[in-house]
C-alpha cells in the first residue's frame, strides 16, 4: 500500500472519530456514534498491517488477541455501578501504552533522534506516566480500595511541587544528555508525581480528574504522533484532549466547582466543626408502612435516586414504586442531580436500564422550582447532592455545588443503609430536620417493603 | 515516508483542537459519561502506534515492551468501545427526549 493510500485511510478513520464524537454528544445519535468511532478504530489497525514492513507479525496479533481477551469480558461483565472505574482503568492502561510506545521508540531511534523528536518523546512519557498512575489511584478510591477522602500530610504540597520541578529537571537532563537512564528516571518521577496529584482529591470529584486524565491521555496520543510520525494518532489523540478539556470543565461546572479548586481543594479548604458534633443528636426513623401511608396521601412525590439505589440494584424496584403511585393517581418525578452517583449521568444510566420514561426524569433545574408543592421527596441512597451543607457551610468540601434543594418539600424520607455520610464525608443536617423520616436498610430490601405497604393500602 | 513539517504538525493540531472544542460544545450531563468513555476509547488508537514500534522492534526489551503497549492499548480500545455501547445500550428505543 503506497503512503498516499496509507494516510488517506488515516484521515478517514480521523473524519470518524470527529464525527464519533458529535454523535456521543447527542442522545438519538449517541450509540451510533459510538460504534462510528469503533469502526474507525478497527479500519485505522487493519491497515497498519498492510503498510511497510511488518516484523513480530505473530507477537502481534498475540497481543491483540490477549487484549481482547482481558477488555471484552471486563468490559462486558462489569456491573452498572462499578463502571465509572472501569472507564478509569481503560484510561490509565491507554496512557501506560503511549508512554510505552514513547520509550520504545526512543530506545530504537538511539542517537538519530531529532530535539524536537526527544522533547515529544520526553512530553509522551511524563503525561503518560502522570495518566497512568493517576488513573490507578482513581480506580481505587472508586474501588474504595482506599479512602474516598482527600489524602492530604503535612508539607503535601511542597512534596508536590518538589515532585513536580523534579520530573521538569529531569526532562530537561533528558533533552541535553540524552539516554536511556534520563528517560527512566523521568518516567519514575511522573509515576509518583500521578499518584501524589490524585491523593488529595476527594471522592466526589474523583469524576472530574478521571476526565482530565482522560484529556491528559488523548495529548500523550498526539505528541507520540508526532514521534511516529502518524496523522492520525495526532488528530485522533488533539481530539480527545480538546473535547476532554471541555467535558472536564462542563463537569466541573455542573459540580459548581472550579478545576483549581478540585485538584487542590484540600490544601486551602478550612477544618470542618460539624463532624464531631452531630453524632448523638436523634433521628426520626420510620416503617415501610409509616413510609407507605405517608405516599398514599400525597399529591406530588419527588424521587431522588442516588449511588446507593446502583448499589443496591433497586431500579427495577424504584419503578415498580413510581407506576404503583401513579396508578393511586399521584403526580411522581425522579430528580436527577447531574452528578448523583459515581459519574454524571449515572442515575439516567441506571433508571434507563429499567426502563423508566424519559419524562419522568426531571434534571435539577426544572425540579428544583417544584420542590415548594412537593408533599414527600424520597431520597434513596443519595446524600451529598441534597446535603444543604453546600450552602450553608463555607469551606467544606462541597461547598458551592448546586443541590437538590428537597428540604423544601413538606416531607422528606431518607432510605439509607446506615448515618454514615456520604462519598464526600460530610454530615448531612438535614437528616436531623424534624420533617426527615429515615428508613434503615439496604435500598431494594426497604422500597420492597414499601410497595407492599402501599399495595395494601 | 516523507517527515511531516513542522508547521503541517501545527495546523493539523491547531485545526484539530477547534474541532474537538466545538463538536462537544453543547452536551447535556446525561451524555457526559458515555461521551468520556467515547472519547477514552478513541485514544485507544494508540494501539496503531504500539503495533507500528513493535512491527520494527529488533531487540528483546523492545519487542517485550510494544507487546505490553499493544495488550494495554488494545484493552483500551476494544474495552472502552464496549463498554460505552454497554451504557448507551439502555437508552435506546426511549421517545420524549429533548435535551
Amino acid at each position: 500500500m503506497s503512503d498516499f493510500v496509507y494516510d488517506l485511510i488515516g484521515l478517514t478513520a480521523g473524519v470518524f472519530f470527529i464525527l464519533a464524537l458529535k454523535g456521543l454528544s447527542h442522545p438519538r445519535t449517541a450509540r451510533r456514534g459510538n460504534l462510528i468511532g469503533a469502526f474507525g478504530a478497527g479500519i485505522a489497525t487493519v491497515v497498519v498491517f498492510f503498510h511497510g514492513e511488518i516484523k513480530n507479525l505473530w507477537w502481534i496479533l498475540g497481543a491483540i488477541a490477549v487484549g481482547t481477551i482481558v477488555g471484552v469480558p471486563a468490559a462486558r461483565k462489569v456491573q452498572m455501578t462499578q463502571m465509572p472505574q472501569l472507564v478509569a482503568l481503560f484510561n490509565g492502561v491507554g496512557g501506560g501504552a503511549a508512554a510505552l510506545v514513547a520509550i520504545v521508540e526512543y530506545l530504537s531511534l538511539g542517537d538519530t533522534a531529532t530535539t524536537a523528536e526527544v522533547i515529544f518523546t520526553v512530553f509522551t512519557v511524563v503525561v503518560g506516566c502522570v495518566s497512568f498512575s493517576g488513573s490507578i489511584v482513581t480506580f481505587m478510591k472508586l474501588q474504595e480500595l482506599m479512602t474516598t477522602r482527600p489524602v492530604v500530610f503535612p508539607g503535601g504540597r511542597f512534596v508536590i511541587a518538589a515532585t513536580l520541578a523534579a520530573v521538569l529537571g529531569s526532562s530537561g537532563w533528558v533533552v541535553v544528555e540524552l539516554g536511556t537512564t534520563p528517560l527512566l528516571v523521568v518516567a519514575g518521577l511522573s509515576l509518583a508525581f500521578g499518584i501524589l496529584f490524585v491523593l488529595p482529591v476527594g471522592g466526589a470529584d474523583v469524576p472530574i480528574v478521571i476526565s482530565l486524565l482522560n484529556a491528559f491521555t488523548g495529548l500523550t496520543v498526539a505528541a507520540s504522533g508526532y514521534v511516529l510520525q502518524s496523522t492520525l494518532l495526532i488528530i485522533a489523540g488533539t481530539l480527545v484532549g480538546a473535547s476532554g478539556t471541555i467535558l472536564t470543565r462542563m463537569m466541573a461546572e455542573a459540580m459548581g466547582r472550579s478545576l483549581f479548586g478540585t485538584l487542590f481543594g484540600a490544601f486551602t479548604a478550612k477544618p470542618q466543626d460539624t463532624s464531631g458534633v452531630a453524632e448523638d443528636r436523634p433521628v426520626r426513623s420510620g416503617s415501610p408502612d409509616d413510609v407507605a401511608i405517608l405516599l398514599n396521601y400525597a399529591r406530588r412525590v419527588v424521587i431522588v435516586p442516588g449511588f446507593g439505589l446502583a448499589v443496591a440494584q433497586a431500579q427495577h424496584t424504584v419503578r415498580e414504586l413510581a407506576d404503583l403511585m401513579i396508578a393511586k393517581g399521584i403526580d411522581v418525578a425522579y430528580g436527577i442531580h447531574p452528578v448523583a452517583g459515581r459519574m454524571p449521568g449515572h442515575m439516567n444510566v441506571l433508571l434507563a436500564e429499567a426502563s423508566v420514561p424519559y419524562d419522568q426524569l426531571a434534571e435539577m433545574d426544572e425540579v428544583n422550582p417544584t420542590f415548594g408543592q412537593t408533599d414527600v421527596a424520597i431520597v434513596i441512597g443519595a446524600n451529598d447532592v441534597v446535603n444543604p451543607a453546600a450552602k450553608t457551610t463555607p469551606g467544606c468540601p462541597i461547598y458551592g455545588m448546586p443541590i437538590l434543594e428537597v428540604s423544601n418539600s413538606a416531607n422528606v424520607i431518607f432510605l439509607k443503609r446506615s448515618m454514615r455520610p456520604g462519598f464526600a464525608g460530610i454530615e448531612n443536617e438535614l437528616l436531623y430536620d424534624p420533617k426527615t423520616m429515615l428508613l434503615f436498610g439496604d435500598a431494594k430490601a426497604s422500597l420492597t417493603k414499601v410497595v407492599s405497604a402501599l399495595k395494601a393500602l | 515516508m516523507e517527515a511531516l513539517t513542522p508547521i503541517a504538525v501545527i495546523s493539523i493540531f491547531t485545526l484539530s483542537v477547534f474541532v474537538g472544542f466545538e463538536v462537544v460544545s453543547k452536551v447535556s450531563s446525561t451524555l457526559h459519561t458515555p461521551l468520556m468513555s467515547g472519547a477514552n476509547a478513541i485514544h485507544g488508537v494508540i494501539l496503531v502506534g504500539a503495533i507500528i514500534v513493535a512491527s520494527h522492534s529488533d531487540t528483546t526489551l523492545e519487542l517485550t515492551l510494544s507487546v505490553i503497549a499493544i495488550i494495554l492499548a488494545t484493552i483500551n480500545m476494544i474495552g472502552g468501545f464496549v463498554v460505552t455501547d454497554r451504557m448507551l445500550e439502555m437508552f435506546k428505543g426511549k421517545k420524549g427526549e429533548t435535551k
